[in-house]
C-alpha cells in the first residue's frame, strides 16, 4: 500500500563528481531522512566514509530533497564530526547541522574505581542496617499504636482488620488445603515405605502426627501466606506509595500505621494460627488416606490414636508459632512495602525482597522455637 | 495535500453513556491543533482512539491517511515509527537510564551503529535543554519536569511528522496534536483549537472563532479572569458582547 502522504520522493544517493574548478566533488540527493535512510543506512555511511578520507572535497548537499537530523547525523560523523571547508547547503537544512555544531564533547567515560567491591560491601551493609533500624522503628511504632487502640478501642481499625482477615484467611484456604494434603499423602507413602521394612506399621500415627501438627503444617502454612499474602501487602502499599496514596493519607493527617499496617498484622496474627489449624488437619487426613492404602491402618484408628501419639501441648506450640509467624510476614511486607520508591522497577525489587525475607525469617523462627522447646511436647505418654 | 489525522463520523458508547456524537476532525500537515474541553468530555479517550489504543463504537480513525480500524498490523506498526507520543507522566522505562530510553526507539530499528545512535541521542538532550551528565542516571533519580523533557527527546527521536502530547511547553517545527488545560501554551502555540462539549467538537479552528461562541464552557475557560489574562498576552481581541 502507497503512502499518500508522502510526494514522490528520489532515494537517498551519494555519487562521486567534479566541481566547477575541476576538483574531486560529492553530490547528495534523493531523501535523507528516517524512512528512507532506515534500510540503507549501512552502506551510505560506508560510502561517505569513503569520500570523506579525501579532506579537500567539495560536498553539494543543495539537492537533497528531504533532511532530519537522521541524515544529518550520518553526513556530518562521516566528515569526522565537523564541516567540510566546502560545502553547498540548502537555507532550509541548515539548522540540522547548525544544532549538530553547537553539539558539545560526548560525556566521558566514568574512571576506573579500584575500591568497587569494598565500597559495594560497605553499602551492603550499611543498607542491612538501615533495614534493621526501619523495622526496629515500625515495631516500635506499632507497638506506641496498640496501645492507643487499647485505650480508645472504638477508635480501632476494626473494618480494614475484617477485610484484611477475609483477604489473608479466608481466600487462603483453598490453596493452603491442596498444597497441605498433597504433603500429608506424600510424607505418608515415604514413611510407609520404610516403617513396612521394620514392621513399625503403626508408627505411622506418631510419625505423621508429630511432623506434620508440630512442624510442617506451621511452616508450609506461613511459607504459603508469605508468597501469597506477604507479596500482595508489599505490592500494595508499594503501589499507593507510586500513586501518592500515602502522601495523601499523611497530609490528612492519618497515620498509615493505624490505618494500614496494623489491621495487617493483626489479621495475620489472627488468620495464620487458624490456618496452620486446618492445614494440619487437611495434612493429617491426607496422610491417613494413604496410609489406609498403604498399610492398611483404617482412617478411624487413625485419627483415634493420634492424640495419644503426639502430645497436646504441640498444638498449642503450633498455634503460637502460628501468631509470631503471621506477624513477622505482616512486619517484613509493610517494612518493604513502605520503602519502595515511587518507580516500577523499585516495586519489583520490594516485592522480590519482602516475599525472600519473609521465608527466611520464618524458617529462622522457626529453628529458634525448635531450639527453645526442644524438651516441650516430645516424650510420649 | 492528505491529512495527517483524520476523524470521520466517530461515536463512542460505554454502554448506554455517548462519548462522542458524530464528531469529525481534520489536522493537516503543520498545523498545532489544541484539544480542550471538561473533565469527561472524552477528550483522553479521543485521544487514544487516534493512538490506536482504543477502538470507536463506530466511525474511522486515518492517520497519515491510513485508517487505524481494519489495516494490518504490519502498516499499524509502521504509523507508529512515524509518530512521537508524550504521556502526561512521561511514562519512561525506570529499569532503563535515560540514555537508553531516548535509544530505545532507534535501537529496535537495527539500522544504526552504537556510535551514530550515541550522538543522536547526546543531540536529542541538547534540544530539549538536558545537560549531557544526566545521560546515565535513571528516571528515578530525576525531577518531574526533566522526565517530561527527557520523554519528549524519545518521543523525538525517531523525526516523527507528527506529534501526540499532552500539554507542550516549547515549540516545534512539527504537525501537533496536544491535549492541554494551560491557557498560556494553547494561546501562544497552536494555531487551532478544538473545543469538545456535547459528544461534539462544538468549535474547530482559531482562538478568535473559538471565544466567538456563546457556550458555558467557552465562556469559563477562556473568558474567566485566567483566561482573559491569557489572551490579553498575547493581545487577541476578546469581544464580550452577549454576556450578561
Amino acid at each position: 500500500m502507497q503512502q499518500p502522504s508522502a510526494p514522490a520522493v528520489l532515494e537517498p544517493e551519494v555519487r562521486q563528481a567534479r566541481a566547477a574548478d575541476g576538483a574531486a566533488a560529492a553530490a547528495l540527493s534523493g531523501a535523507w531522512d528516517i524512512r528512507a535512510l532506515e534500510s540503507r543506512a549501512r552502506l551510505l555511511k560506508s560510502q561517505l566514509r569513503q569520500l570523506a578520507a579525501d579532506p579537500g572535497r567539495h560536498w553539494d548537499l543543495s539537492r537533497i530533497q528531504r533532511l532530519d537530523h537522521i541524515g544529518a547525523l550520518l553526513i556530518w560523523q562521516a566528515w569526522g564530526k565537523r564541516r567540510p571547508a566546502q560545502l553547498a547547503l540548502a537555507h532550509r537544512h541548515e539548522v540540522f547541522f547548525s544544532n549538530l555544531d553547537s553539539a558539545a564533547a560526548a560525556v566521558p567515560a566514568a574512571p576506573f574505581d579500584p575500591l568497587r567491591l569494598v565500597r559495594a560491601l560497605g553499602a551492603a551493609m550499611l543498607l542491612t542496617a538501615e533495614h534493621l533500624l526501619g523495622m526496629v522503628r515500625l515495631i516500635g511504632q506499632i507497638l506506641i499504636d496498640s496501645f492507643g487502640l487499647i485505650r480508645h478501642p472504638l477508635r480501632g481499625p476494626w473494618r480494614e482488620i475484617s477485610a484484611s482477615l477475609f483477604r489473608v484467611g479466608t481466600q487462603a484456604l483453598g490453596i493452603t488445603a491442596l498444597v497441605g494434603f498433597l504433603i500429608g499423602v506424600v510424607l505418608s507413602y515415604l514413611s510407609a515405605e520404610q516403617l513396612k521394612a521394620f514392621g513399625a506399621n503403626i508408627f505411622i500415627i506418631n510419625l505423621l502426627g508429630m511432623g506434620i501438627i508440630r512442624e510442617l503444617g506451621p511452616v508450609i502454612a506461613a511459607v504459603l501466606v508469605a508468597g501469597r499474602s506477604g507479596s500482595a501487602i508489599t505490592a500494595q502499599l508499594g503501589v499507593m506509595r507510586v500513586t501518592e496514596e500515602l502522601d495523601a493519607l499523611s497530609v490528612m493527617g492519618i497515620p498509615h500505621t493505624v490505618r494500614l499496617i496494623l489491621p495487617k498484622i493483626v489479621a495475620l496474627a489472627i488468620a495464620m494460627p487458624l490456618l496452620i489449624l486446618w492445614t494440619s488437619g487437611i495434612a493429617l487426613i491426607g496422610g491417613a488416606l494413604a496410609a489406609n492404602t498403604q498399610l492398611g491402618i483404617s482412617v478411624h484408628s487413625f485419627f483415634i490414636g493420634l492424640p495419644g501419639a503426639v502430645p497436646t501441648v504441640n498444638l498449642w506450640l503450633a498455634m503460637g508459632k502460628g501468631v509470631v509467624f503471621g506477624a513477622l510476614i505482616a512486619l517484613i511486607a509493610c517494612h518493604f512495602g513502605l520503602r519502595v520508591q515511587p518507580n516500577t522497577e523499585s516495586l519489583g525489587i520490594g516485592t522480590t525482597n519482602s516475599v525472600v525475607t519473609s521465608i527466611t525469617a520464618v524458617i529462622v523462627a522457626d529453628a529458634i522455637f525448635a531450639v527453645i522447646f526442644s524438651d516441650v511436647g516430645i516424650s510420649l505418654s | 495535500m492528505t491529512p495527517v489525522i483524520e476523524v470521520e463520523s466517530l461515536w463512542t458508547q460505554f454502554g448506554d453513556h455517548v462519548v462522542h456524537r458524530d464528531l469529525n476532525l481534520v489536522v493537516m500537515p503543520g498545523e498545532v491543533v489544541s484539544l480542550v474541553g471538561g473533565s469527561g468530555s472524552g477528550k483522553t479517550t479521543l485521544m487514544r482512539q487516534i493512538l490506536g489504543l482504543e477502538q470507536p463504537t463506530r466511525g474511522t480513525v486515518k492517520v497519515f491517511g491510513i485508517p487505524l480500524q481494519g489495516s494490518s498490523a504490519q502498516l499499524v506498526q509502521k504509523i507508529r515509527k512515524r509518530w512521537g507520543v508524550l504521556f502526561q507522566e512521561g511514562a519512561l522505562y525506570s529499569a532503563l537510564s535515560v540514555f537508553d530510553n531516548i535509544a530505545l526507539p532507534l535501537r529496535e530499528l537495527r539500522a544504526f551503529d552504537e556510535d551514530f545512535i550515541g550522538d543522536m541521542v547526546m543531540l536529542k538532550l541538547d534540544m530539549v535543554d538536558i545537560e549531557r551528565r544526566h545521560a546515565s542516571k535513571m528516571p528515578a533519580d530525576l525531577s518531574g519536569g526533566m522526565i517530561k523533557r527527557i520523554a519528549l527527546a524519545r518521543a523525538l527521536v525517531l523525526e516523527p511528522e507528527l506529534v501526540l502530547i499532552r500539554s507542550l511547553h516549547q515549540k516545534l517545527n512539527l504537525t501537533v496534536v496536544m491535549v492541554t488545560h494551560d491557557l498560556d501554551t494553547l494561546v501562544s502555540l497552536s494555531h487551532k483549537i478544538a473545543v469538545l462539549a456535547e459528544q461534539q467538537l462544538i468549535v474547530y479552528g482559531s482562538l478568535k472563532e473559538a471565544i466567538a461562541v456563546q457556550h458555558p464552557f467557552i465562556l469559563n475557560f477562556f473568558l474567566g479572569e485566567r483566561g482573559l489574562r491569557a489572551l490579553s498576552a498575547v493581545g487577541a481581541s476578546v469581544k464580550l458582547s452577549g454576556k450578561d
